[in-house]
C-alpha cells in the first residue's frame, strides 16, 4: 500500500514542464495534476510510473476564462472550483449541478477537471460533461498543439488519443446558449461512489419546441458518448412525459453495456433508461 | 533511487524540517518524520478518511498527496485543535454526543469538519451530511457524528 519509487520533477513552467515530458515519456514518466486517481493507482502499484512530473507549481495553468462563446478550463483547475457558478448562465448551472456528484468534497479540492479527462475513468461525471457538450481537448508536445474532439478522443476504458509526451494544457467547453435547459442524473449505490450509469442532457427550448438536443450516456459503455438516435427522438417536439419517455427507451436500445461485477448487462440497460428519463425529468424542473 | 530530499513541513505552526523520499505520502511524513501519529491511516488510498487533514484551511486526503507537495504549505492537524488541555468545542461535542467509540476514524471526522465549518458556519444539516459522507465509520453509525458536528456549529456561531 506504499508507492513504489519514482523521482520526482515540479517545474514551474509549461515549457519545462512539456520538455520534461519530452524526455521522460519513454522512461515511463507520467503527469501528476490533483493524484486523486494516480496516487491510489500507485498505492495499488497498478501504476509504478518512473518518474512523476509535478504540474501543481504551474501558475499559468489555473485559469478558468470564458470568452467568444467558450469556456477554457486550465490544466489545474480543481474540481471544487465549480461548486460557485464558474460562468453566468445554463452552463456554469449544469457544471455546479454534475460537481457534487464526483467522488467526496476532500477529493474534489485536489483532483483536477483535466485530470478526469486524461484520467478518462468510464464513470467520469467531466467526461460525460465533455462528451455530451462537444469539448475540445487541447494537448501540447514538444513540437505542436492539438485540438481534439471530444468524439476522436475517448477509445476505451482509461483510454484516449492522447499520446504519452502530451500534456493536456486546457479543456474547452462551448457556452450554452440562454434558452438551454439541462439535466443530470447519476445512480450510484452509495454517496460518492463510482456511477453505475448516468445521463447529462441539454437542449434548446425555442418557444415551447426543442431543438439542438444532446444525450449523453457515463458509466454505462466503456467511455461516454451522445445517443444520436434518442435525441432525434426530442427534436421539433415540445417537452412532455410521453416524450420523455420515448426517448430513454431510445437511449437502452442504442447502448451496449458493460458487464461487470457491480452490474449485469441487462440491470446497467435499465439504468441508461431511467437516468436518462430523470435527467430529461429534471432539464425542464430548472 | 531512494535519495531524500529535504523539505520543511509547516505543521499546526511549527516548522519540521525533514527527509523524505518523493515516494513518501504526505500522512506517512506526518506520522513517521514529525511524530505526530494524531492523524490516522485507514485504507491509504483515499476512500476512508481517516488521514484527513487541513491544507492552506482545505481538507484533504494526506495519502493522496505526497510530503513534497505540501512543503511549506500551511498543515493542521488533529494535535492542533485543543488549547493545551482544554478541547476544542468540537471536541467536546464528539465527546458529549457519544461520536465516538473506538476512536480510529475520529481525527478524519474531526478535521473533515473543521474544514467545512470555518468555511460555512451556518451550513444545512443536509448539506453536512452530504459532507460527512466523505468519511468512514464502523462505529457509531454516524448519527452521533452528524449530531456532535451540529452541535458543534451551533456553539461556534454563538461563541457559547
Amino acid at each position: 500500500m506504499k508507492p513504489a519509487p519514482f523521482t520526482y520533477h515540479a517545474p514551474t513552467t509549461l515549457d519545462s514542464a512539456i520538455a520534461l515530458l519530452t524526455e521522460l515519456a519513454p522512461l515511463d514518466g507520467r503527469v501528476l495534476a490533483g493524484g486523486q486517481s494516480l496516487v491510489p493507482a500507485m498505492a495499488f502499484r497498478l501504476a509504478r510510473p518512473a518518474h512523476l512530473i509535478d504540474i501543481n507549481n504551474i501558475a499559468a495553468l489555473g485559469h478558468v476564462t470564458a470568452e467568444a462563446g467558450t469556456l477554457s478550463i486550465g490544466a489545474c483547475v480543481r474540481h471544487a472550483a465549480f461548486h460557485r457558478r464558474v460562468v453566468d448562465g445554463p452552463l456554469g448551472y449544469l457544471l455546479s449541478d454534475v460537481v457534487s456528484h464526483i467522488a467526496h468534497y476532500p477529493i474534489r479540492i485536489r483532483g483536477t477537471f483535466c485530470g478526469s479527462l486524461a484520467h478518462a475513468d468510464p464513470a467520469s461525471e467531466w467526461c460525460l460533461v465533455a462528451a455530451t457538450l462537444g469539448a475540445t481537448i487541447v494537448a501540447r508536445n514538444a513540437s505542436a498543439t492539438r485540438k481534439i474532439a471530444a468524439e476522436d478522443y475517448f477509445r476505451g476504458a482509461l483510454t484516449t488519443a492522447l499520446e504519452a509526451n502530451e500534456l493536456i494544457t486546457e479543456v474547452r467547453l462551448p457556452l450554452l446558449p440562454d434558452d438551454s435547459k439541462t439535466g443530470f442524473y447519476e445512480f450510484s449505490r452509495r454517496a460518492g461512489d463510482f456511477a453505475l450509469a448516468m445521463a447529462a442532457i441539454t437542449y434548446r427550448l425555442e418557444e415551447g419546441v426543442i431543438s439542438s438536443p444532446r444525450i449523453g450516456i457515463g458509466g454505462i459503455e466503456a467511455y461516454p458518448r451522445r445517443l444520436i438516435n434518442a435525441e432525434a427522438e426530442l427534436s421539433g417536439h415540445s417537452p412532455s412525459s410521453t416524450l420523455f419517455a420515448r426517448a430513454a427507451e431510445k437511449a437502452a436500445a442504442a447502448v451496449d453495456p458493460t458487464e461487470d461485477k457491480h452490474a449485469a448487462a441487462n440491470y446497467r440497460r435499465d439504468l441508461a433508461r431511467t437516468v436518462v428519463l430523470r435527467a430529461l425529468e429534471r432539464s425542464i424542473a430548472c | 533511487m531512494l535519495d531524500k530530499t529535504r523539505i520543511t513541513l509547516d505543521i499546526n505552526g511549527r516548522r519540521y524540517a525533514i527527509e523524505v523520499e518523493p515516494r513518501w505520502t504526505l500522512a506517512d511524513a506526518i506520522r513517521e518524520e514529525c511524530g505526530l501519529t494524531g492523524t490516522h491511516l485507514g485504507c491509504e488510498h483515499g476512500v476512508c478518511g481517516s488521514c484527513t487533514i487541513l491544507l492552506d484551511d482545505e481538507p484533504v486526503r494526506s495519502c493522496l498527496m505526497f510530503a513534497v507537495q505540501a512543503a511549506n504549505r500551511k498543515i493542521r492537524t488533529v494535535e492542533g485543535l485543543s488549547d493545551g488541555p482544554t478541547l476544542h468545542p468540537l471536541q467536546q461535542s464528539f465527546v458529549e454526543n457519544h461520536a465516538i467509540q473506538c476512536g480510529f476514524c475520529t481525527p478524519g471526522f474531526l478535521m473533515l469538519a473543521i474544514g467545512i465549518l470555518e468555511r460555512e458556519p451556518d451550513i444545512s444539516e443536509e448539506k453536512l451530511i452530504d459532507l460527512l459522507s466523505s468519511n468512514l465509520c464502523r462505529c457509531t453509525g454516524y448519527e452521533n457524528i452528524v449530531k456532535a458536528v451540529t452541535a458543534a456549529a451551533k456553539r461556534m456561531r454563538t461563541g457559547s
